[in-house]
Parts: structure tokens; sequence; C-alpha cells
């Protein structure tokens, strides 16, 4: 143990250094080179090693990534296939479940979290402000968990002991509990796929893990809203869920977008919250959990890309939204 | 500043009441009131039933609920020691130690270097580079796994902590670029432009001038990073999966398959799973709120 920390260190050290030693170096090498070539190419060789890990960490699986869905690996070999990862994917009925369900995700969690988040940003804004950091802490909380510890977390609030016949064991998961305790009988929670109950309460776990960062980020923008405009809503006799709804709302409309769209990219990429509690059985499988279990179980590379790049696909309108969003929050600054 | 510090005090109540008709017109009504005392007790209680049931022994936390504690209380510490040590918790919590550290520091220096050149320096082609940075924050990192893991294989480096967080590197360059770049876009250009009148060179006005002044930026940076690699487990279960090397997350994923049903060893992993991020979370909530208001938001 003590040796892998040391080796970290020395990692750092290491790599810092030639990092330090790389920017030196190309530095001196631009300052050889005449006056103006220097100017000229001296911004290239500072962004060049950060493009350099872009290039192989992203750019260069990208592209792979792309070509090879069109293909099948035979062994060591590759063989073009067109598009027939795309059609028997979409042939899948697991996979068209799954999309199905990252779908529902996609129209739950993220309204529900800007909702939530603002409804608590909002109200906690009018407690005293020991009470409003207390409660704000709490939300916030879970987001230094990790997905997979919230998963277990949750796990347990579901947790089912099954029930021998005639006896009645103690439930252990506080959801059962409080149902037993009702005198109602234990549910397996998990296994519940009528109206995609178990889906739901997989998104609970996402929400409980996001809402905080969408209230911190709204929260900041309540107290932005300058006060003299809602003074003078006051004053022209507006009450406070017209002040809400007509002075608040359309003045953080930006970081509501911005809180929607972020989490909406979240979601699309969600993978630890199913892995670690059903694992996709029981029609909870989502699209990142189907790629993982092609990818690593299966083996099968060119579907598992085929289902990255259909991923990509959707995901890149959201990105033309987000420079766009992001050169019009540059042009109000 | 103790002249100042008087006056500060008292300031509040009589500015309310020479401006306001209503003292308080949004004050909180009952309904207000009720809301968030659900949701802050919705949001504890799986944590808290958590928490409790990682003491119990092992013949109470699988038989009766852990809310009988109050009325039983009988607690152990039992179940940390196995979760360390016969779980392996213990070995995977210095694993990530070991993989999150190079993942966090290493990128800083690299990507200060490009935001500089963004910021600081005019060159052809600088919008097109930076915006394409923008974009490619949305591109899920799992694009990579696939070549990446096929590039380790060929490089024979598949498995090993230096993969997971080369890897790390990788998926968090644009990010730290962009927080970076955004910070010193609001540092004052005429410090740049004094010290270029001063003959100090790109390279010394970086090292000495704008470096320091990004503290608070490479502070947010470091701590999202921070967490996004501990907490990482994807990248991890790709990149080194269950064995020797495998992080916290990946630990406690497998406390699953190796002890049953045992709600009180795996509640405990779980707890040495976060206590090192809801510490640095707790500590550090200022730099980590200020720098999700700067954009600081993985996508």
């Amino acid at each position: 143990m003590l040796l892998k920390l040391l080796s970290a260190l020395m990692y750092v050290g290491i790599g810092v250094a030639s990092a330090i030693a790389v920017y030196w170096i190309l530095n001196k090498i631009a300052e050889l080179l005449p006056g103006k070539v220097e100017e000229r190419i001296k911004p290239f060789l500072y962004i060049l090693p950060a493009y350099l890990a872009i290039a192989v960490y992203l750019l260069y699986p990208t592209l792979v990534t792309i070509f090879r869905s069109f293909q099948h690996q035979q062994g060591a070999t590759w063989e073009n296939v067109g598009l027939q990862n795309y059609s028997d994917l979409l042939a899948t009925s697991a996979f068209r479940s799954a999309m199905f369900n990252t779908l529902l995700w996609l129209i739950i969690v993220p309204a529900c979290t800007v909702a939530l988040g603002l409804a608590v940003a909002t109200l906690a804004d009018r407690l005293s402000a020991r009470s409003e950091n207390l409660a704000k802490s709490v939300i916030f909380l879970p987001m230094a968990v990790s997905l997979v510890g919230a998963g277990k977390v949750w796990n347990f609030v579901y947790a089912y002991v099954p029930t021998q016949a005639g006896t009645k064991s103690d439930q252990i998961g506080i959801l059962n509990g409080i149902k037993t305790g009702l005198g109602g009988e234990p549910t397996a929670w998990l296994n519940v796929s009528t109206l995609h109950l178990n889906s739901l309460l997989l998104m609970v776990i996402l929400l409980w893990s996001q809402v905080g960062f969408s209230m911190v980020l709204l929260s900041a923008a309540v107290k932005g809203v300058p006060a003299d405009t809602l003074e003078a809503a006051r004053i022209d006799g507006a009450n406070e869920r017209q002040i809400f709804g007509r002075v608040i709302v359309p003045q953080i409309r930006g970081t509501m977008i911005t809180v929607f769209v972020t989490v909406l990219i979240t979601v699309m990429k969600i993978f630890d919250v199913v892995y670690v509690t059903t694992g996709g059985q029981f029609n909870t499988n989502i699209v990142g959990n189907y790629f993982f279990s092609t990818l690593y179980k299966s083996n099968d590379y060119g579907k598992a890309y085929a289902i990255v790049v259909m991923t990509i696909i959707a995901i890149i309108p959201v990105m033309i939204f987000q420079v766009r969003h992001f050169r019009a929050e540059e042009a109000n600054a | 500043m103790s002249t100042t510090q008087v006056p500060a005090t008292t300031t509040k109540a009589p500015k309310k009441a020479a401006t306001h008709v209503d003292p308080n017109p949004a004050k909180a009504g009952w309904f207000t009131k009720v809301f968030l005392v659900v949701v802050c007790a919705l949001w504890m209680i799986p944590i808290v039933g958590a928490f409790i049931t990682s003491f119990r022994p092992e013949s109470d936390a699988n038989s009766t609920g852990w809310w009988r504690v109050f009325t039983n209380p009988n607690l152990t510490l039992g179940n940390y020691r196995s979760a360390w040590v016969d779980g392996n918790m213990g070995t995977s919590f210095f694993n990530s130690i070991a993989i999150t550290v190079p993942a966090v520091f290493i990128p800083i220096l690299i990507a200060s270097f490009a935001a500089y050149a963004f910021t600081f320096m005019d060159f052809p082609g600088r919008d097109v580079l930076f915006l394409t940075i923008v974009g490619l924050l949305v591109i899920p990192n799992y694009v990579a796994f696939g070549p990446v893991l096929n590039l380790y294989r060929d490089l024979g480096i598949g498995g090993t902590i230096p993969a997971v967080w080369l890897a790390h590197i990788g998926f968090g360059m644009s990010l730290a670029i962009y927080i970076l770049r955004n910070y010193m876009a609001t540092l004052p250009k005429t410090v740049i432009e004094s010290a270029k009148i001063d003959g100090a060179s790109h390279f010394q006005t970086f090292f000495r001038l704008i470096l320091p002044m990004s503290v608070p930026a490479l502070a947010a940076f470091a701590i999202f990073q921070f967490l996004w690699v501990w907490n990482d487990l994807f990248v991890a279960l790709v990149f080194v999966g269950p064995g020797d090397n495998a992080p916290v997350t990946v630990g406690v994923q497998n406390l699953v398959s190796q002890q049953g049903g045992n709600w009180n060893y795996l509640m405990a992993g779980s707890f040495i799973s976060l206590v090192v991020p809801v510490a640095i979370f707790l500590g550090l909530q200022r730099f980590f709120v200020r720098g999700m208001t700067a954009g600081a938001v993985k996508g």
C-alpha cells in the first residue's frame, strides 16, 4: 500500500516536472526562431500538450468508434458489415426497451431536478440565514457521494425480506418497514416493472444526488434577481405567486436552461445507478448499461461502437445548443 | 477593523424597517417550513439508516430494521474491520488515492498553459479551437473505452493504476481548459500588458503572474476532478476491473458478491468509500459552490 502511495507521488512529481520541462523546451525552441515566427508559433506550442491529451482520449477514439461501428470483429480481423450492427441492435427487443427506459429517464429526471431544485432554492431563501444554510447543506451533501454509494444506500431503503408462509419476518428496508407497519405486505420494490415503478425508484436515486447541484445554481440566480424589480411588483399589488412566476422565473431562465441541459447530458450517459442496483434486470436496463455489457461482457466491439455512435447522434443537437448558449452568455457578459 | 465591524452587525434591522412597508414580505409561512423539513428528512433518512446499519452486529442488521436501534442499542466497530481487511476495502482505499492524486494534479499545469494561450494570445483559429473544446465537453467519455482499451493492450499497460489516471487526465482536460479560460478571462488585461512592457516573456508572465492569480479556479477544478475521479465507477471498471488495483467504487461493488446480502458489511464498506469525498466536500464547500457557479460542470 505504501509502495502504491509512493509511486503515486512519484508519478505526480515526474508528471509535473516533465510537463514543465516540455514547456520550457518548447519555449526555448520558439525563442530560437526569429521574433515574428516565434510570436506566431508560441500559442500553438502552449496548447499542443493539452490537445494531444484530447486527441488521444477523445478525438482518436471517436474516429475509431465511428469507423468500427460499421464492422464486425472476427478473431483478429475486422470485416465490413455496413449497417448491420445498427439494424441488429434496433431489432433486439432488449436494446429497444433499454432505449425506451433511457427516454423515460430523459423526460423525467432533468425536469424534476430543475423543479425540485428551484422549489428548495426559492423556499429556503425565505428562512433565516442559519436554517437556510442548514437546509441547503443537507440537500447538497449527496453530490459528494458516488453513484455507487448512493445506489447501495438506496438499495437498502428498498430492501425486501421475503416472508415465509405463516411467519412475519421483520423488514430491514425502511420503505417496506413503513408499509408493513401500516399493515401491508412487503414488496420487492425493484422487481416491480408495472408502470415502470422500479425505473422510477431508480430515478429517485439520481434525483437525490443531483437536486443539490440544481439548487445551488438556482439559489445563486434567485439571490441575483434585483430587489427593486421585486419591490416594484409588490407595490403594484402582485402576490408572492405572481412575483415568482412573472418576475423571478423570467430573470433566471438562463440558469434554468443551463441546469436542465447539464442534467440532461448526465442522464444520457448514466450507467452506475442501474449497474449497482438491478444490473438492468426487471426491465430497468438503460443504454449506458447495455453498452457496458456489450463491450465488456460479450466483447462485441462493433455493436458497442454502434451504441456509442447512436448516443453521439442523440447528443449532437444538445451540443450545438450548448455552444450557442455559451456564445450568447459570452455576448451578454 | 474593529470600527467597521460594529455598525455592520446593526445595519440589518433598521434597513429593513426603513425600506419595506412589510418588514419581510416573503417570510417563510407554514407551508414553506413543512415542505423544507419533509424534503430534508427524505434526503437524510437513507444516509442515516445506512450509517446506523454500518455499526450494527450482523445478526441485528440482517434481521431487524435499523430504526429498532433506538429501542435496542447494540453497536460495534467490527463491520468496518471486516470490510477494511477481509473485504479488501483497505487496499482499494489506497488504490483510490494512488489513482486520484496524479489524475488531479497533472492536468492542472497542462490545462493552465492552454487556457493562458486561449485567453492572452492572439492566433488564427483560436475561437474555433476553443469552441471545439466546449463542444467536446458533452461527448460521452465512453466513446474512448473500446479504442483506448485496445491501445492499452498493445502498450501492455491495461489493468495498471497509471492506465486509469492517464485516462482521467484525457477525459478531464476539456473541462479543465474550459474552467480555467473562463476564469482567466476575468483577470485584468492591464496587468499582463504592463508585464509585457517591463520585458517579461509569456513564459514568465504565466508562471509569475497568471498561475498565482488563478488559484481559486485551480482549486475549483481540483475539487471537481477529485470528486469525479474518486467517485468514478465506469472508467475504473473498464480499465482496471476487480482485483489488486481496484479503487473503492469497484471494491464496494465487489463486497456484494463476496459477502452476500450482509448489509452491515456493505454499509460499512460504502462509508469507507465515501468518507474522503464527504470530508473534502464539507471542508471546501465554498470553493465547490464557487466553481459550480463559474460553470465548472462536467457533462
